[in-house]
């Protein structure tokens, strides 16, 4: 693998740009493996990365059914924030945002992070209370740049949001985390691919597991597409998908539902949008931000029935493009280039899962909802750390399993046990 | 757009109802262990195919509806009422 530099940049910019090499090997599965990662999304990769890169772990395995990057990892909108109120979830993401910070250096990748502000507009003097809240407590647990901006200062921020005072919805101020903003999702997963790869980590792709061998409470094989492979330990990092790797180890039910989510991009536009802006109100939700192409990315709500189908229904089209002339009438004219849907691991009260499972050498990454993409570096960090020592640091300890018996759930929304209301 | 056949309006656009959830949960007694609760309200099989689950029409009839459908490729292969019971009443009194 040829490292970026400005001088490899230079030199190969001279010489024909043929002194590249491939970004990632394509190697033969071995016989065993001392950890085996099945799913090679954003997670799966940056937890192999990090149990080299932190712990020293050699001998690991990424499996992935299909290609790296064609999963969730190349269908969400890119947002990276840390404005959680929960305790155990404010730390996390906050710890994530700081390692997304470093991330392109550490990868040598450019991710192209960029924090352009994440802007949530508040409609009511109890939203600007509640607002007021969440921001106080992130500001006194360690995110310190957490704001609550007023009328005239959001109009001088973005001044083209409709501020019409009829509107159904009138904006009267917003709830802002500077440090929050997007990156480029394909860049990130291939950035950890390509680093994780450059630390000699394995990285299989169509290589779908199909089932798994159980001795007592281990597994001790999987039986892949691509032929049986041994493991000292195993590591799911496949949401979307959790459910059915989790019954193939005869583990029974989750606190998890699979929920599709569709994102929406327009054609390219010359620079019209310097932020992310979101907007949620009464049965509406939209999040929008421009990328680097001149896209304008967006989203809104789950198509709200299970599914695990990778295709999106009209009906939320319609929600989200009502949404879209709502908070932004501009866009009226301009065209939609694609809409694309991921499946995601919808989970009873909201919150992630990285824990341990009734197995012994069975580790469980999963339920992202809303949320995976900005969690990525922290989550396969503590992942990692989780599979290297065998025990959850207390960074991770509330994302367990057993919170429910314990009546300990983390729900940022206080929605309930019901999967689809947690977006 | 998934089409649903009410039994009592007819064929109908999804977005006239409500998705409830998992058809198959039964809620054990009121006295019965936490586990048992703990269980039915957060556990689910999440299954990838043929799943009965609960739809309200909350845009029509308002009744609440079984429907089996696949979960990956939104074929459905029944509709019929939750509460029959309700549901013969309903269609003596016509």
């Amino acid at each position: 693998m040829t490292r970026f530099t400005a001088w490899n940049v230079f030199w190969q910019g001279i010489t024909g740009q043929k002194g590249w090499t491939r970004q990632w090997r394509d190697p033969e599965p071995k016989a065993h493996y001392d950890v085996v990662i099945v799913g090679g999304g954003l997670h799966g990769l940056a937890t192999a990365y990090y149990l080299s890169k932190v712990h020293g772990v050699q001998n690991v395995a990424v499996l992935e059914k299909g290609w790296i990057g064609g999963g969730n990892a190349g269908r969400n909108t890119t947002i990276v924030r840390s404005n959680y109120a929960q305790p155990g979830n404010r730390e996390f993401y906050e710890h994530s945002l700081r390692l997304w910070e470093n991330l392109s250096h550490e990868l040598n990748y450019n991710v192209m992070f960029s924090q352009r502000s994440h802007i949530a507009l508040l409609h009511s003097p109890g939203a600007i209370d509640a607002a007021s809240r969440n921001y106080n407590t992130m500001r006194r647990t360690g995110t310190p740049d957490a704001e609550i901006w007023d009328l005239p200062t959001l109009k001088r921020a973005v001044p083209h949001l409709n501020y019409a005072a009829n509107a159904r919805f009138p904006i009267i101020g917003a709830a802002v985390q500077k440090r929050a903003g997007t990156a480029r999702h394909d860049a990130v997963v291939w950035g950890y691919a390509r680093a994780a790869d450059a630390r000699g980590v394995d990285i299989i792709q169509n290589c779908k597991v199909e089932g798994l061998a159980r001795e007592g409470g281990r597994i001790t094989a999987l039986d892949t597409t691509r032929g049986r492979i041994t493991a000292g330990k195993v590591a799911f990092a496949v949401a979307g998908s959790t459910s059915l790797l989790w019954q193939m180890a005869g583990l029974g039910g989750l606190p998890i539902e699979s929920h599709k989510l569709q994102a929406f991009v327009s054609e390219p536009l010359k620079p019209l949008l310097d932020q992310v802006v979101v907007f949620g109100m009464g049965g509406a939700h939209f999040y929008i931000s421009q990328s680097d192409k001149g896209g304008m990315v967006f989203g809104g709500d789950l198509d709200w029935y299970k599914s695990y189908a990778q295709r999106g229904n009209l009906p939320i089209v319609q929600d989200v493009a009502e949404a879209a002339m709502s908070v932004l009438p501009c866009l009226g004219r301009v065209k939609l280039l694609r809409h694309w849907s991921g499946v995601v691991d919808m989970s009873m009260d909201g919150t992630h899962f990285i824990c341990k499972t009734p197995l012994d050498n069975l580790y469980l990454n999963a339920g992202w909802n809303y949320g995976g993409f900005k969690a990525t570096p922290a989550s396969g960090w503590w992942f990692a750390d989780l599979i290297a020592n065998d025990r959850p640091a207390p960074m991770i300890a509330s994302f367990d399993l057993k919170r429910f018996e314990r009546g300990l759930q983390i729900d940022e929304r206080g929605a309930g046990p019901d999967c689809k209301l947690h977006g | 757009m998934l089409r649903l056949a009410c039994p009592f309006c007819g064929l109908r656009d999804h977005s006239e109802f409500s998705y409830g959830g998992d058809g198959s949960i039964i809620y054990p007694a009121l006295d019965a262990p936490v586990q048992d609760w703990h269980d039915a309200v957060f556990l689910r099989d999440n299954v990838c195919g043929r799943q009965v689950e609960t739809w309200q029409h909350v845009h029509g009839c308002r009744m609440w509806l079984l429907v089996e459908r696949d979960t990956l490729t939104h074929e459905i292969h029944s509709v019929r009422p939750a509460h029959s019971e309700l549901a013969s009443t309903l269609e003596g009194a016509e």
